[in-house]
């Protein structure tokens, strides 16, 4: 860790400069631990391309415990033995799980996933067909939640224990304990089914106009959104009352400055560390209820494909759309870790 | 939510990630609660799982009609006699079908929860306990597996293996595996600093007995208080993967599965849908008014991220 710090940054003016013994000594030992944000980040770009590489693996490893011969489990009883035969072939099932990895590794960095022998359709080209539609949904999801939670939060921290709070966190609570499918087949229940306001299903990409896309993808955004919505306002309300009992806070107050600037520029932002984390790690467990709500609605995102090669056994799109979930995962999580850096100063400074 | 101690060489040399700006006191984790709360919902929450366990347990004993078999007469139908609270699109009855769902919900949730919570109490304990290099392995790999969603991981499972209880019950028990290491080790850690711990080992206890005498029984609370939030969290994933018909297969009847098969009849009649979904909402958030509950009341840290 300590070695990893040293290669990276000797900031050449100081290394440059002659300085006393003693003086040199404690700036070799600051010095150690001193690129803090990128130490940080080396760190934590190491931890997460494990992460890749392990999750990929797994799913390589995961062929070995179909039952029996993989090829036929995954054809049924009534393909020909020729059809076994190439799939095996297709499969690499002849070779060790690493040699496979390694062909796949091969493959995938080359952007060449195979190809489904579900649809025969080229994995990658079925992926980039369903990217959009998922980023899509995940973001407007994410940006729903934060809104709610942001605006639930801190007027709550504004007039704790007053209506809205009160309000507020018992509903989170609630919407934290309902299930997305729930909270979906009630959104279409009221809103499809007796106010004939949106559609119940389906999915409308932006060419048919940002109305219609809008339109399509609101209920299904709302359906996930609020139990993320619901854990980042118990969170960041819990965050911002401590923050609200610190002595700078009662500095701000005490020059006047108004309760707007306080909790939005004052208090938010060293409350929102936590948030910012939960968000991160979030993603993961948001693309999993991501299937069901895609199922739900019908969108033909990342999740519905997941779903249907789960059912057909079809392992090379399995292999790839998981490999693009950690990825996504990891890309998620590494901006997160740049985004601390922004929010905080403690990690930028050389010396903490 | 996140624990503090989430990389895993960070701890007590100078670590880099940011700090919560004002780490929440390792004590009584009540600080900032409200003092005032309403026993009450607590209360309702434990009648309400007791009364689902107990018809759930009571179900072969009760005057119910078969669960599977179809009524012709009467389909989808609201509320009759000899159906007290309808039929579903089949024409089955709801009642029975509810109450046979919970048994497959209850006991798919509590198997799980205690296999995940034996395998991640034994992990995390060593971990914060031992630390060096099986505390790195350890964290690595608790890492590695929260990255992959677990919904995906369960349905691949499911569908290489089979959908019986077992499989579902090894899936989401070791989906939960992590969670529990990760709660019990930041509890190790912060429990194994104590003087009590320190003494007994000057007084010649063993490493692993006084994990066991000693740490042991002070982490168990705040995990066991966290179990009944993760059974809140099973019951939603079961009740998701049936829905997506990753669960357990027709006839055994399941609350998610039943959502799943009256979504064709929302318009026409939605207490097919809405019931199960009720009772499903309703134990859900039981288990999480008690967990969140006996959770302000233990002592030590009993937040982790999911």
């Amino acid at each position: 860790m300590a070695r990893l710090g040293k290669s990276v940054a000797v900031p050449p003016e100081e290394s440059a400069k002659a300085q006393p013994p003693a003086r040199r000594r404690q700036r070799a030992r600051r010095r150690r631990r001193a690129p803090g944000w990128l130490e940080f980040m080396l760190k934590r770009l190491a931890h997460l391309t494990l992460v890749l590489v392990g999750v990929t693996f797994l799913v390589s490893v995961m062929l070995d415990f179909l039952p029996g011969d993989p090829a036929r489990a995954i054809l049924g009883e009534d393909a020909s033995a020729e059809q076994v035969a190439r799939l095996r072939a297709t499969l690499k099932l002849d070779e060790p799980v690493w040699v496979r990895y390694a062909d796949w590794v091969t493959g995938a960095l080359q952007g060449d996933f195979g190809t489904s022998y579900r649809t025969a359709q080229p994995v990658t080209e079925a992926i980039l067909q369903r990217l959009p539609v998922s980023i899509q949904l995940m973001v407007f999801v994410q940006v729903l939640a934060l809104v709610m939670a942001l605006a639930a939060a801190i007027y709550g921290v504004y007039r704790p224990r007053g209506l809205v709070d009160r309000v507020s966190t018992g509903w989170a609570f609630a919407a934290i304990s309902t299930p997305h499918f729930v909270v979906g087949l009630f959104l279409v229940f009221v809103f499809a089914v007796h106010l004939g306001w949106l559609p119940a299903s389906g999915y409308r990409p932006l060419g048919d106009g940002l109305a219609a896309n809008l339109q399509s993808i609101l209920l299904p955004a709302l359906a996930m959104s609020l139990e993320p919505a619901g854990v980042y306002q118990r969170l960041l309300r819990n965050d911002m009352q401590v923050t609200m009992r610190e002595d700078f806070i009662l500095a701000a107050q005490a020059k006047g400055m108004s309760s707007a600037n306080i909790l939005i520029r004052q208090a938010l932002r060293p409350s929102s560390f936590s948030l910012v984390t939960l968000a991160g790690i979030n993603t993961a467990r948001l693309i999993g209820s991501a299937v069901v709500v895609e199922t739900l609605f019908a969108i033909p995102g990342l999740g519905r494909l997941l779903v249907d090669s789960i059912t057909a056994r079809d392992f090379v799109t399995i292999q790839a759309v998981v490999a693009v979930i950690a990825v996504a995962y990891v890309l998620v999580n590494a901006a997160i870790d740049l985004l601390y850096v922004l929010l905080d100063p403690r990690v930028r400074s050389e010396h903490s | 939510m996140n624990t503090p101690d989430e990389n895993a060489t960070g701890g007590a040399t100078g670590t880099l990630r940011p700090a919560s700006p004002a780490p929440r006191a390792p004590g009584p984790a009540t600080g900032n609660r409200p003092v005032r709360r309403r026993p009450w919902g607590m209360w309702l929450s434990a009648a309400w799982i007791g009364l689902v366990a107990l018809s759930a347990l009571l179900a072969p004993l009760l005057p119910l009609p078969d669960p599977t078999v179809p009524d012709y007469e009467h389909i989808a139908s609201g509320p009759v006699t000899g159906h007290l609270l309808g039929t579903d699109q089949l024409g089955r009855d709801m009642l029975a079908r509810l109450i046979h769902g919970a048994r497959a919900s209850l006991q798919v949730g509590l198997v799980a929860v205690l296999l995940g919570l034996s395998a991640g109490m034994l992990l995390g304990l060593l971990a914060g306990y031992l630390r060096g290099w099986v505390d790195a392995v350890i964290s690595a790999v608790v890492d590695l597996v929260l990255a992959f969603p677990a919904l995906v991981f369960i349905m691949v499972l499911v569908a290489v293996r089979g959908a019986t209880a077992t499989v579902l019950i090894i899936g989401l028990g070791s989906v939960f595996v992590p969670t529990f290491t990760r709660l019990a080790r930041a509890n190790t850690l912060m429990w194994s600093k104590r003087e009590f711990v320190l003494a007994s080992r000057v007084l010649g206890s063993g490493r692993l007995r006084t994990l066991a005498r000693e740490v042991f029984p002070n982490v168990l609370p705040s995990v066991l208080a966290y179990a009944f939030v993760v059974v809140a969290v099973v019951m939603v994933a079961e009740g998701s993967l049936s829905f997506l018909g990753f669960g357990l297969q027709p006839p055994t009847p399941s609350w998610g599965s039943m959502i799943a098969g009256g979504r064709q009849l929302l318009s026409s009649s939605p207490h097919i849908v809405a019931l199960p979904a009720l009772v499903l909402l309703l134990t859900v958030l039981s288990f999480n008014v008690i967990g969140d509950r006996l959770r302000n009341k233990t002592s030590g840290r009993s937040e982790v991220s999911l």
